[in-house]
């Protein structure tokens, strides 16, 4: 499982899209347009939005992303990992 | 398993699914349950609890299960590919400055062969819409009442992983034999709404 083509590695700060799909998706409401940081990546799978709808995609990286729940809900001392395809990401940097 | 839901009309478009399959020769009849019946077999929370007591009397096997679950549970006999594909599993230990619990937001995704079939609770709207939000009040609901120094973190399963939480050994129980600290475990310790 090679890393040297990965965009993200573990403490990178990311931003997750913001747009809601027509289809099925995996990026929770919730965590849409949020910044969090790469915790570790979960291995390689092919995106669910593209399963879905029956099309074969390669497998891409899959990253546990881990928010401060006040960036995500204005309130909250907790933290919320969620697990994203590589997909649903920008580097937190990069404008919107 | 068709004849098994509780709505007879999901029941009968899974049949005529099914039927159309089994027609086409793409499914044997009776292979649905079959696959089932093998990927809830020997599905029980009695296997987190073992994998626990390990961690809890071996230190190399808790760095093992926290770095690669999938390795280390296999060392104790059990295994994570029991459906189609082998479920990546990733362990999240408790300490005495962070607790962790687990949900699904989406759905009700949880690790059942250590586990077994998961409780009514986990899978219900009110939980997994609320645990994400305000992890300490759903947990003081389930009696858990943590003090205001110890950080919660969420594991929202959202994508292929399946997660379970190591609890923290409870005090006390340096005396007691691995199969007896397995007696202590309880499912809710295992996706994090108890403390053990």
């Amino acid at each position: 499982m090679s890393t040297g083509t990965d965009r993200f590695a573990p403490g990178d700060r990311v931003r997750t899209r913001a747009t809601d799909p027509a289809g099925h998706t995996r990026l929770p409401r919730y965590a849409r347009g949020a910044v969090g940081v790469v915790v570790e990546r979960a291995g390689r799978h092919p995106l669910a939005d593209d399963r879905a709808r029956g099309v074969a995609g390669d497998a891409q990286p899959v990253w546990h992303v881990r928010f401060a729940a006040a960036d995500l809900f204005g309130a909250g001392d907790h933290t919320v990992t969620v697990e994203l395809w590589d997909d649903y990401l920008t580097p937190a940097e990069e404008p919107r | 398993m068709s004849d098994d839901h509780a709505s007879s009309t999901i029941a009968a478009q899974v049949r005529h699914v099914e039927a159309l399959l089994e027609s086409r020769g793409l499914l044997d009849a009776g292979e649905v349950d079959t696959r089932i019946d093998e990927f809830l077999a020997g599905g029980t929370p009695a296997n987190g609890a073992r994998i626990v007591a390990r961690a809890w009397v071996d230190p190399g096997f808790a760095e093992r299960l926290l770095t690669d679950a999938n390795s280390a549970v296999r060392e104790v006999g059990l295994s994570m590919a029991g459906g189609l594909q082998e479920q990546r599993l990733k362990v999240v230990a408790n300490t005495e400055r962070e607790h962790n619990v687990v949900v699904c937001t989406l759905c009700s995704c949880y690790p059942i062969a250590l586990l077994g079939p998961s409780p009514g609770w986990y899978k219900s709207e009110a939980y997994r819409s609320r645990v994400v939000r305000d992890p300490r009040g759903v947990l003081a609901e389930f009696g858990l009442e943590l003090p205001a120094g110890t950080a919660v973190a969420v594991w929202d399963a959202s994508a292929e992983s399946r997660y379970m939480v190591l609890p923290r050994r409870p005090a006390g129980t340096a005396e007691l034999a691995e199969d007896d600290l397995a007696a202590l475990v309880t499912r809710k310790g295992l996706i994090g709404t108890a403390a053990v």
